[in-house]
């Protein structure tokens, strides 16, 4: 099984219209809108001949200014067939609504901790997410330091115990 | 004399919160958890992580491509070529540069003797943990020469910084092969020696047969891999399944357990420890002749005696000193086997001269995951031996 046939296979389940194909330096890369997210994976972990199922980590990305502003990606490979893809979800951030995405704790165990990483480092919500606790960063911190408008060093008034 | 306690009326049970670290000398680093114990039972464990969170992510951000280097070696400080390993095949990937044989050759090298450096440290850390002190000490002699190899290469005994973008900083140095083949030729008695303190040890058995049971299914929903996977059952290596840096002309083992306790871990890495033995041997057989870095001008560091006599490649070095190099735009994820398991590197750009995005999926973050799963049932002294059989490494966890 190949790139293509997972292209072939996704494409036949949820029509090209809200899949977007982009290719990687090492495969393919396919976005999905964030209200489908769920539906995909869950398709990608249960189908017969996909059977993605270990998720090697869950990251956000920060494209300020552009719009959508946060990238949501899953990188997913199959045990079984020894075969690694990349699921990509875009969301915006806009005044007023919070940029949140569905979690993925209920298909793939492991990334509780990944998401908790990535909503206090993003700003992202995840909903459902069983233990949406601060990970890393102490509790106190309102700022979110991954974002690109935050400055490396920290600022007074959001993190006022890192040296200046 | 005083009033009798009257114990039953007022015997009631709780669950009793104990915390465990951040200062604790068997957590291998700054961990924090907070223990419930129903008596000697574990109910729950709530690991409390950030101690030592330096904002690697977000440095790499900030800095070129070849500055990223020495800070992914202190991401894992036990096996730090791994890490410069993954990072560096990343860019490669990016930059479409072949490695040339001999760099790859030496890359093995420094990654089979980073994995034994590791395994080592592991195991006297961990005997110590169960109440074993005498591996530690033993295991001390090993890494020494180690050590003094990988301060042969670039100069620093834990993180050499020897690798680079498209190779090696240098050549290797004269001796170090002789100094590597005396190492390799008494290894094998070593682990023997090893084996005879723990192995067949009744007190080691009974403390860890049994303990901290992570099943296979369980195992690939949690994102465990490395040791504790292949300790339950699953010969996944991504050595083998998905080769890279000259991996696939090597021959050696996986070593696999079904017993998905304390012990078949341990038994998997002290066999891992052999057969990264035996890759040692066959890549001193191996090493071939040639450059130790490719040849892309404006993109990969000239070599030394280049820069010396010609002078576009002193241009060269200079303008990558000062504004590195370009990567095209994309993103790339590679992943290697390292000491822990899947240490993979996701680098996303934008065509400049720093990561745009770099994320460092760190195997012991993932599998510390696996510890509230594994302790929950257990005596409160178990949590401890199941917690150094995970094996991780807070500078990875936190980054």
């Amino acid at each position: 099984m190949n790139q293509d046939r997972i292209k072939e296979k996704l494409t036949e389940k949820f029509g090209s219209d809200i899949l977007r194909f982009d290719s990687t330096f090492e495969g393919i890369s396919v976005g999905v809108p964030p209200e489908k997210v769920l539906d995909v994976c869950h398709y990608l972990r249960d189908e017969a001949e996909l059977k993605f199922d270990f998720l090697s980590f869950v990251a956000g990305i920060d494209h300020y200014p552009a719009q959508p502003r946060f990238e949501v990606v899953y990188q997913l490979y199959s045990v079984k067939n020894v075969q690694r893809m990349r699921l990509k979800a875009k969301i915006e951030d806009r005044d007023g609504n919070p940029p949140s995405i569905q979690s993925v704790t209920e298909i793939w165990r492991t990334a509780d901790w990944h998401e908790r990483e990535t909503a206090e480092m993003f700003g992202i919500k995840f909903l459902n997410h069983p233990d949406p606790r601060k990970l890393l960063l102490p509790d106190e911190w309102q700022a979110h330091p991954l974002r690109k408008d935050f400055p490396l060093e920290g600022t007074e008034e959001d993190t006022p115990d890192l040296p200046s | 004399m005083a009033r009798e306690l009257n114990l039953r009326a007022d015997m009631r049970s709780e669950i009793m919160e104990i915390n465990l670290g951040p200062h604790h000398p068997s957590t291998h680093g700054v961990f924090r958890a907070v223990v419930e114990l129903d008596g000697e039972t574990v109910i729950n464990i709530v690991p409390y992580l950030g101690y030592l969170h330096r904002g690697f992510e977000k440095t790499c951000e900030n800095k070129k491509y070849h500055q990223i280097i020495p800070l992914t070696e202190r991401c894992d400080y036990m096996g730090a070529s791994s890490n410069s390993l993954a990072y560096c095949l990343t860019v490669e990937k990016m930059l479409g540069v072949d490695v040339p044989e001999r760099a790859q050759v030496i890359r093995v090298m420094m990654a089979e003797l980073s994995r034994i450096f590791s395994h080592l440290f592991w195991l006297g850390t961990h005997g110590h943990d169960i109440g074993a002190m005498t591996p530690l000490f033993y295991m001390l002699r090993e890494r020494e020469e180690i050590m003094n190899l990988f301060e042969l290469t670039a100069g620093g005994r834990l993180m050499p910084n020897y690798l680079r973008i498209g190779g090696v900083s240098q050549d290797l140095a004269e001796g170090f092969i002789e100094k590597l083949k005396t190492f390799t030729d008494h290894f094998e008695a070593r682990v023997d020696e090893y084996e005879t303190l723990l192995t067949k040890n009744a007190i080691y058995i009974d403390r860890t047969k049994g303990v901290g049971f992570l099943s296979l299914e369980n195992a690939i929903q949690l994102g465990v891999s490395g040791p504790m996977i292949r300790a339950s059952g699953k010969a996944w290596d991504i050595r083998k399944s998905e080769p890279y840096s000259g991996y696939e002309h090597y021959d050696f083992d996986i070593p696999v357990e079904k017993g998905c306790d304390v012990y078949s871990r341990y038994l998997v890495r002290v066999d891992e420890m052999r057969q990264s033995n035996r890759i040692l041997k066959q890549a001193i057989k191996l090493l071939p002749d040639g450059p130790i870095r490719a040849t892309v001008p404006g993109k990969i560091f000239p070599i030394q005696e280049d820069i010396y006599t010609k002078m576009e490649s002193l241009i060269h070095h200079f303008m990558l000193v000062v504004d590195g190099c370009r990567v095209p735009a994309g993103d790339c994820y590679q992943c290697i086997e390292s000491p822990r398991g899947e240490l993979g590197c996701y680098i996303v750009s934008d065509g400049g001269s720093s990561p745009f995005r770099l994320k460092w999926r760190a195997p012991a973050f993932v599998n510390l995951q696996s510890l509230a799963k594994m302790c929950r049932g257990c005596l409160f002294a178990d949590v401890i031996a199941i917690l150094s059989s995970i094996d991780i490494v807070l500078a990875e966890v936190d980054r």
